[in-house]
């Protein structure tokens, strides 16, 4: 699902942004470990950041709004690893481990661990890039029932390529298994007012990240 | 907010998520899915290894040489990982500069992407409704939060991460820092001016704060 909660720019009602001075990497030991884990099993290859995004973006809305930020990564990561055969629900009832696991093809070491490491997402270029900085292009009016990182508020909307920061996974695709396909990826900028109507303060502009296939020329 | 008060907060929620995230451990555990001690270093990397620290140092250093801040502005990704007491960053990172007549900020709205390898994790303000859903439609409602207005006239340019590249504010130089030291000058780069929703401190603020 694509327009679904966590698609937030521009909404209202959600009040006041609220700093915390001091503030800890962590607010709870849990937090540690739904990280860790979270990363730990990322590690596995068994699925995609896209695919692990959209685990999160298919919680109901009510849960989504109402789980913090690693409690949501905790629920993304128990659907997950019970969609993939890993864990069965029994188990997840029971607390405990009720058969041996399946073979895993990679799995984290401690001397993995050691090493900080960061996902490369460039790919190489099945063709030249269809846009160049400068040209006018529009976004798409698309609503796909899928992943997509096309946001709602900049949909349909005229914009300017400003770069082209090279061929990167295609996270519609990667989301949901069907290959990394990768596209052109630009910085397009938007004005406030494209975006939000002539009443919107003209001096403020918004940059997305977007990739070829939600564009076209203008 | 220190942790007992959120925990005095979430008390009931914290305590069912402790079990919960025990639980599900202990099954990957088992299963040989997960190595306790790799966890353990996962954690220890994040809590201690990567944070603003990282930005911090690489802002005061485009500061202090201006090839090097050409370099980050052209390609970041590369600027950092050439300067060999800096830790590599991983590709696709952007850095955008503040200047009298912009100013930038840093937001995802469609999940929490934020440039952990220069900033550590992100704060939870950043992964907040409120912050994802204002900063692209009410970006100097979101600053006044902050307690940051801006001079009449200032361009406000809004970056919304929606994929996998990811954005550093190199925030204004303080004024009355001329001859400082790169180190003395990093101490003043906080979290939120690379992010684009504070300013440095100023000299005075620092001095006020230690005094």
């Amino acid at each position: 699902m694509t327009n679904s909660i966590h698609d937030m720019g521009g909404m209202h009602g959600f009040g006041p942004v609220e700093p915390e001075p001091n503030e800890p990497v962590f607010h709870a030991d849990w937090e540690r470990r739904v990280y860790a884990l979270q990363r730990a099993m990322g590690a596995t290859g068994l699925w995609t950041i896209d695919g692990g995004r959209a685990s999160l973006e298919n919680l109901p809305p009510l849960a989504y709004l109402a789980a913090s930020y690693y409690k949501r990564w905790f629920l993304g990561l128990e659907r997950r690893v019970v969609a993939h055969g890993l864990v069965g629900e029994d188990e997840i009832t029971a607390g405990r481990a009720l058969r041996p696991g399946i073979r895993l093809n990679r799995k984290l070491t401690l001397d993995d661990a050691k090493v900080m490491s960061f996902a490369n997402f460039d790919r190489p270029s099945a063709g030249p890039a269809r846009f160049k900085p400068g040209d006018p292009v529009r976004t798409k009016s698309i609503h796909p029932t899928t992943h997509t990182r096309l946001p709602r508020y900049a949909r349909g909307k005229l914009g300017t390529v400003e770069a082209v920061r090279g061929c990167h996974v295609f996270p519609d695709t990667a989301a949901v298994g069907a290959g990394e396909n990768p596209q052109w990826l630009y910085g397009v900028v938007f004005t406030g007012r494209e975006l939000w109507g002539e009443e919107a303060d003209p001096a403020i502009k918004v940059s997305i990240e977007a990739f070829e296939p939600y564009l076209v020329p203008a | 907010m220190p942790a007992d008060d959120h925990a005095h907060d979430h008390g009931s929620e914290l305590s069912e998520m402790q079990l919960r995230v025990r639980a599900l451990e202990t099954i990957l555990t088992e299963k040989g899915y997960v190595d306790p001690a790799a966890l353990d270093q996962i954690v220890e990397n994040v809590e201690t290894k990567i944070g603003p620290h990282i930005g911090a140092r690489v802002v005061a250093r485009a500061w202090v040489d201006p090839a090097f801040k050409q370099r980050l502005l052209a390609d970041a990704t590369e600027a950092v990982n050439s300067v060999a007491e800096f830790d590599p960053v991983g590709a696709h990172l952007i850095a955008v500069e503040n200047t009298p007549q912009t100013h930038n900020v840093v937001v995802c709205t469609l999940c929490s992407c934020y440039p952990w390898p220069v900033l550590g994790l992100p704060p939870v303000w950043y992964k907040s409704a409120p912050y994802r859903s204002r900063t692209v439609i009410d970006p100097k409602g979101v600053l006044a939060d902050f307690g940051v207005s801006l001079p009449a006239g200032t361009d406000i340019r809004i970056w919304d991460s929606t994929a996998e590249t990811r954005f550093l504010v190199v925030p204004m130089r303080p004024a009355g820092t001329d001859g400082w030291s790169e180190e003395a000058l990093a101490a003043l780069v906080t979290r939120d001016s690379m992010v684009g929703t504070g300013l440095p401190k100023s000299p005075e603020e620092q001095k006020a704060e230690a005094g």
